[in-house]
């Protein structure tokens, strides 16, 4: 009688250790495919497909190149409304800026199960090292990770289950324990001699995190965000605006969000019927978008930052247009704002 | 067969093959879905996704602000 194959849901990131604990698992015969969560956070390409559309350079999806060279199939899954409720209210607070590692891994893993439970698959990988990072893969945090998500012993982590007591695969005989890893701490050596070993040369280097929270002038947005707004409550344009270009807060009823380049600005352009957009005229500049309240003096001013950041800075005046949410275009001629008429805490 | 259309013009990386994903989950095989974006990451991605799941591309188009994409939705899903 043949043995049925066993299925496993891998947590795929983009990143070499998911990659890692993918390839493990299938040597043992196991059949895998990825899951991916969209957070709206995610580093993935977003920024880049935004900013100079290089298209001799295109921009690849990570996690959708892994599962490729790894020959599985990848769910993408669009968690950003679920989301909220783990970066609003963490049960175990926040890392070194806005990011909520230990809810999020609580909350990935959760959703998992509940994909394993609904697709018939046997249990769950993650790329997970004890010790590597200093909020959710700690020997103390992961068994946390594995409790509040309700996984359980469902939950494999092929490179360092030496170190964690038998999970039920290893237990059952679905795969050997003796051919999973036992790394730990920061080094990154093991997993480079093991990406060797595969004869994996190509993938992401690993960065402070897998997204934009992580990232400390990203938080400073989001805080101002969430301080400048009755709620802290977000949509998801918010906070992909957060992602591009220059914000400036001139008052705390509004901002401007003025474009670094031109792929930027055909970006913000397409919030033209949401909120005011300001367009360069007299001479080349940026494009920007006014965000909040701002009453007729606060669009002019918004107007000078704009035309302080194009091609007539030095001038007398420039003609800024001033697009309206509800249709109609006014022209603004102003002067533009000298630079230390900008104070630094305008910007964020 | 029957054809289909996605609009995804405006979003951004990895949504447009979110939505295509969920899109193609209700249709049946044999059917086609145009897709139209404006990320140029789409150009990549989308036709990786159909590789992995097992759909067609026919026919990939660049059309400078905007891509077109035909995909063939397969059997296995
Ligand atoms: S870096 Fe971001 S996505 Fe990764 S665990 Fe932390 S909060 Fe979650």
């Amino acid at each position: 009688m043949t043995r049925p194959v066993r299925k496993a849901l891998a947590l795929v990131s983009g990143g070499l250790d998911s990659m890692l604990a993918v390839r493990v698992i299938q040597e043992q015969g196991i059949h895998v495919e990825g899951i991916n969560f969209f957070t709206g956070f995610c580093v993935e390409g977003h920024t880049h497909a935004i900013r100079n559309r290089d298209r001799n350079r295109r921009k690849r999806n990570n996690a959708l190149w892994v599962a490729e060279q790894l020959g599985i199939r990848l769910h993408i899954e669009d968690v950003v409304e679920e989301y909220k409720e783990v970066l609003l209210y963490p049960r175990h607070g926040y890392g070194a800026h806005l990011n909520p590692c230990l809810d999020c891994k609580v909350f990935m893993v959760r959703k998992a199960l509940e994909w394993i439970r609904g697709h018939g698959f046997d249990f769950i990988v993650t790329g997970e090292v004890i010790g590597q990072r200093p909020m959710s893969q700690r020997k103390d945090t992961l068994p946390v990770v594995a409790r509040e998500s309700g996984a359980g012993d469902l939950l494999l982590r092929p490179l360092c289950a030496q170190n964690l007591p038998p999970t039920l695969p290893e237990r059952e005989g679905w795969v050997d324990r003796s051919a999973l890893y036992d790394f730990s701490g920061r080094t990154r050596k093991p997993q480079m001699a093991l990406a060797r070993r595969f004869g994996i040369e190509d993938y992401a280097q690993p960065a402070g995190g897998c997204c934009f929270l992580t990232d400390a002038q990203y938080a400073v947005k989001l805080a101002d965000l969430w301080r400048h707004r009755p709620s802290r409550d977000y949509g998801l344009d918010d906070i992909l605006l957060l992602k591009v270009g220059r914000h400036i807060r001139p008052a705390p009823h509004f901002k401007v969000i003025v474009a670094r380049d031109e792929g930027e600005g055909r970006y913000l352009g397409g919030y033209r019927r949401q909120l005011p957009l300001l367009e360069t005229l007299s001479c080349p500049g940026p494009t920007a978008l006014v965000d909040g309240d701002p009453d007729p003096a606060d669009l002019e001013l918004a107007a000078r930052i704009v035309a302080r950041y194009g091609k007539g800075r030095d001038l007398a005046q420039v003609e800024i247009g001033l697009g309206h949410p509800q249709g109609g275009e006014r022209r603004l001629r102003v002067a533009p704002l000298r630079p230390h008429e900008i104070p630094a805490d305008w910007l964020l | 067969m029957t054809d289909f259309t996605l609009d995804a013009r405006r979003l951004l990386c990895p949504l447009p093959v979110i939505r295509v994903q969920d899109r193609v989950a209700g249709l049946s095989p044999g059917d086609r879905l145009e897709v139209v974006c404006s990320d140029p990451g789409a150009l990549n991605d989308i036709p990786a996704w159909c590789r992995m799941s097992g759909h067609r591309v026919l026919d990939l188009r660049d059309e400078g602000d905007e891509c077109r994409i035909l995909i063939e939705v397969g059997a296995a899903r």
